[in-house]
């Protein structure tokens, strides 16, 4: 009868273990030093991105040029620089203003339920089936070129998904009975919206916009490819992908690759943090 | 038959007067929830509303505070009709929030998770304007037994206890006549439980709150109700004084319910044969009729 | 004796007291055992040691044996043996037992075929006599159901099914009749019964209801902060019991046609990190002495073949030198 020490180590079992993030915490500190680098441009780059040099076209790495030239002389690691500027600032527009429409009408849909929901929901669903960038070529041909109405025409484009992802969350969300008891506390159904059901979706939704992040960078960077987005001579990576495209048959790959990678690292960063991110949020209640 | 119309007092609190719910099912069919459910509460009184899930009982106490519109029927409040002039603005939007307040069953998930003890009485508080929050916050905390602790905690780092009473702290912050329990303290430990009981007895003998107390435990019923309902299937089976019913009930299905309660020399088995034999019964004695065999004075 | 726990203590790294104290717990073939606690008290800890399911940090001390073997120190092949064949446990919530998007008959099947001594014919052709046994009627058109086509009691008996189908020596019922109304909640036991009777199956019984354990088992062990603090026979419990913490618990718990005001136990139950090394329930307890707070529980054998470790009773007082002997109330 006597006790018997039970603790021996039990072999392979590291279910509960959680693996440390390793790569999403790489992403992340990635992520900063790209924002770092774009806020401190005007004194990390070692020349004026617009520095036209025509006797030093197209030189290779090292030396003056760090990351080389384009065709016309100009830096690169400057232009990369301060192209992360545009490059990143108008994907957190694009978000703000689909999110505000996206959740705005996810919440309206979910909240009122019956006819608002199917209208809403056949609106999304119609925005949706159409691809988003030719919607967006459709808005620019009737409101012309340029990052504004890129960014406005993309805005439009991703609020479905938001729509849509805000709904499902906010119905499982309005089942919960601390929204009953507002209401039978008396509160109206905007008040309960907007100061409570809203900020509690605010983490997931929150989450499920980092995701997005990249695919917004991304769809920016090809609109500029094309010749929609930023107009010359301001810049950003889809525009100095498109520039140095040409440099390429001269046998210079680095005026493309080198906004091309840029564009490649972020938008993968963006994905490995978004879905860690996504992975904890949904995971912890 | 007794039941709380007969009671020699004034004119009720609480009129519940013919209500009905159907849902429609997405499979085409329809499940009737409540059909014809009344009954009465005095000012400072307490009814049960008992029966097993199912039974409709969660229906009729959301229909009670607005949250579950009825297809027909009344619920009316010092001769004041619920029902009508719906929709007319904030003002009476508050007005009936006044009336009838409610306790959930999950005491974590009723709580707004993002909102310590304090901030949640204060929202109540703002929204029916009271003037002396502060004070009133830790009047509220103070009767159900919450300390300076649990005031600044948020939902998640209270028990399932605590919640609770925050819960019902909530409901009182809006002064109301009438207070909805459904299944409150099921979701409780039995000393938690008997805590919140306690609580419950303790607020009603001081302040006159009338409860309504759905629950599927009677032993748990009769310590807070002086009348209790049974439902069934949306019906109501039997009601009167809870004394009454848990002594000598009337209906075979209320017997099968008592003798489903666990006790001493309890027999699991016995309790399904009579219950079986009840179901039969009524089906035998329904058949044809209405679907509602309604025990009424 | 089928499952044997012998003075199983489970500590966790930085917690203050251990989840279960030196406890010891038995319960025969055929037998149903009750065990009685509330939240935190270490009941559903015991049953996650029978399983062998503990956090990986948690060190256990003691032995637990089903059918005579250690089950503390198996592995591997031996360990998932036992927890799929030999003891079987019933969850409180049906539904999160079984998978949303499967049919019944696939989570039975799958359990019938994993088990080892089915193929997937003979196993459907057995999961229907398994969902009849447990009283559902026309079981072959609910293997095709969905979990949520069925009630919370219809469910619980798939489960049930479920936990048959490797047909278990031992069943952990974990709160298993909790969240159903007590028509179903009878239903559901009368079956568990019945197929214990049948089978030979022991059965312990977790719950919080002390009522529900007394009127339902042969013998009930009460537990508190880990410890078991009183062992009796069901039907002894309403009226003689004899620990305080357990009087308590009756004091409190509503009574079915008994009137009498409720009597709550005052405080809360000590969480893990409140560590002391005498009677855990001293804090709370209305009949407590200071030598109470210092006095290492142990068991008390009653008269009737019980336990109870309370320094207070008279046996306990006697054995404990220098303590005032007072009776107890």
């Amino acid at each position: 009868m006597s006790a018997v020490p039970a603790d021996a180590p039990a072999p392979a079992r590291t279910v509960r273990r959680a693996r440390r993030p390793v790569a999403a915490l790489v992403a992340i500190g990635f992520l900063a030093l790209v924002v770092l680098a774009a806020v401190l441009a005007p004194l990390l780059a070692p020349y004026a991105p617009d520095t036209v040099d025509l006797s030093s076209s197209l030189v290779g790495t090292g030396g003056e040029h760090l990351l080389g030239t384009d065709a016309s002389g100009q830096d690169l690691l400057s232009r990369v620089l301060y192209g992360a500027r545009t490059s990143l600032v108008a994907p957190v527009l694009l978000l703000a203003l689909a999110g505000v429409i996206g959740v705005s009408l996810g919440t309206l849909a979910a909240w009122r339920g019956g006819w608002v929901d199917a209208f809403v929901s056949r609106l999304t669903d119609v925005m949706y089936a159409f691809p988003g960038l030719l919607f967006v070529v459709l808005i620019i041909a009737v409101f012309g070129t340029g990052m504004t109405t890129s960014v406005l025409g993309l805005g439009l484009a991703f609020a479905p998904t938001i729509a849509k992802y805000t709904r499902s969350v906010a119905l499982a969300e309005r089942a919960k009975p601390y929204v009953d008891a507002y209401r039978v506390q008396g509160m109206g159904g905007a008040r309960i919206c907007v100061r409570h059901l809203v900020p509690n979706l605010a983490r997931s939704i929150a989450g499920y916009l980092v995701v997005l992040f990249g695919e917004a960078l991304m769809s920016l960077a090809t609109l500029s490819y094309l010749g929609f987005g930023t107009q010359p001579p301001s810049s950003d990576w889809g525009l100095m992908v498109q520039e140095g495209q040409s440099a390429i048959v001269q046998g210079a790959l680095l005026p493309a690759l080198v906004p091309g990678t840029a564009i490649a690292a972020v938008v993968v960063a963006f994905n490995v943090a978004g879905v860690h991110l996504a992975d904890r949020l949904g995971t912890r209640r | 038959m007794t039941t709380a119309q007969t009671r020699p007092t004034a004119p009720p609190l609480l009129v519940a007067d013919g209500l009905r719910k159907t849902y429609q099912l997405p499979g085409g069919g329809s499940l009737v929830a409540a059909h014809d459910v009344s009954f009465t509460l005095p000012t400072g009184g307490s009814v049960g509303i008992v029966g097993e899930s199912g039974s409709g009982k969660t229906t009729v106490a959301r229909m009670l505070v607005g949250l579950v519109r009825p297809d027909a029927g009344t619920i009316s409040v010092d001769g004041r009709d619920r029902m009508a002039g719906r929709r007319r603005g904030r003002g009476e939007r508050l007005a009936r929030a006044r009336e009838i307040q409610m306790v959930f069953q999950d005491p974590y998930l009723s709580l707004d998770p993002r909102l310590t003890a304090r901030q949640c009485l204060a929202t109540s508080l703002s929204l029916h304007a009271a003037s002396d929050a502060h004070e009133r916050i830790g009047e509220l905390l103070d009767r159900v037994g919450l300390g300076s602790r649990e005031a600044a905690a948020r939902p998640h780092e209270m028990s399932g206890g605590q919640q609770q009473r925050l819960a019902i702290a909530r409901a009182l912050a809006v002064n109301p006549r009438v207070l909805v329990l459904d299944e409150a303290v099921a979701a409780l430990d039995v000393s938690i439980q008997s805590q919140i009981l306690r609580l419950l007895v303790d607020i009603r003998q001081d302040t006159g709150l009338a409860l309504v107390f759905i629950s599927h435990d009677l032993a748990v019923v009769q310590h807070v109700t002086d009348e209790t309902v049974v439902m069934r299937r949306g019906t109501v089976v039997e009601q009167g004084p809870t004394q009454r019913l848990l002594t000598a009930p009337e209906d075979a299905y209320t017997r099968a319910l008592l003798a489903s309660v666990p006790r001493r020399g309890w027999d699991p088995a016995a309790a399904v044969r009579d219950r079986a034999a009840a179901v039969r019964d009524r089906a035998a004695a329904s058949a044809g009729g209405q679907p509602s065999a309604k025990v009424q004075d | 004796m089928l499952l044997d726990i012998d003075r199983l203590t489970v500590h966790l790294p930085g917690t203050a007291r251990p989840l279960l104290a030196d406890v010891s717990l038995r319960v025969a073939a055929g037998e149903i055992v009750g065990l009685v606690g509330e939240s935190g008290s270490g009941k559903s800890t015991t049953a996650k040691a029978v399983l062998r399911v503990l956090p990986d940090d948690a060190a256990a001390h003691g032995r637990v044996t089903v059918a005579g073997t250690d089950v503390l120190t198996m592995t591997g092949t031996a360990l998932r043996e036992h927890r799929a064949r030999r003891v079987a446990m019933i969850h409180q919530n049906p539904r999160s037992a079984l998978n949303p998007v499967h049919r019944v008959g696939d989570f039975l099947v799958e359990r019938l075929v994993h088990t080892g001594d089915h193929d997937r014919r003979t196993a459907r052709d057995r999961a229907v006599e398994l969902l009849d046994s447990v009283g559902l009627n026309d079981p072959a058109s609910r293997l095709r159901q969905y979990p949520h086509e069925m009630s919370g009691g219809m469910l619980q008996r798939v489960v049930i099914a479920g936990a048959l189908a490797a047909d278990p020596d031992l069943i952990l019922a974990d709160e298993s009749t909790s969240a159903l109304d007590v028509t179903t909640q009878a239903e559901i036991l009368a079956l568990l019964r019945d197929l214990g009777r049948r089978r030979e199956t022991g059965m312990l019984f977790i719950t919080h209801d002390l009522h529900l354990a007394a009127a339902y088992c042969d013998r009930v062990y009460v537990m508190y902060a880990g410890r078991i603090v009183e062992h009796r026979s069901g039907h002894t419990l309403f009226d003689h019991a004899r620990h305080p913490y357990t009087r308590g618990l009756l004091d409190c718990s509503p009574e079915l046609g008994v009137s009498r005001p409720l009597r709550p136990i005052p405080g809360r139950p000590p969480s893990l990190a409140d560590g002391s090394d005498g009677c855990p329930f001293a804090a709370r307890c209305p009949q407590a002495e200071p030598a109470c707070e210092a006095w290492a529980p142990q068991a008390t054998e009653l008269p009737d073949g019980g336990e109870a470790a309370c320094r207070r009773l008279p046996e306990a007082a006697a054995a404990t030198a220098g303590a005032t002997a007072k009776d107890i109330p």
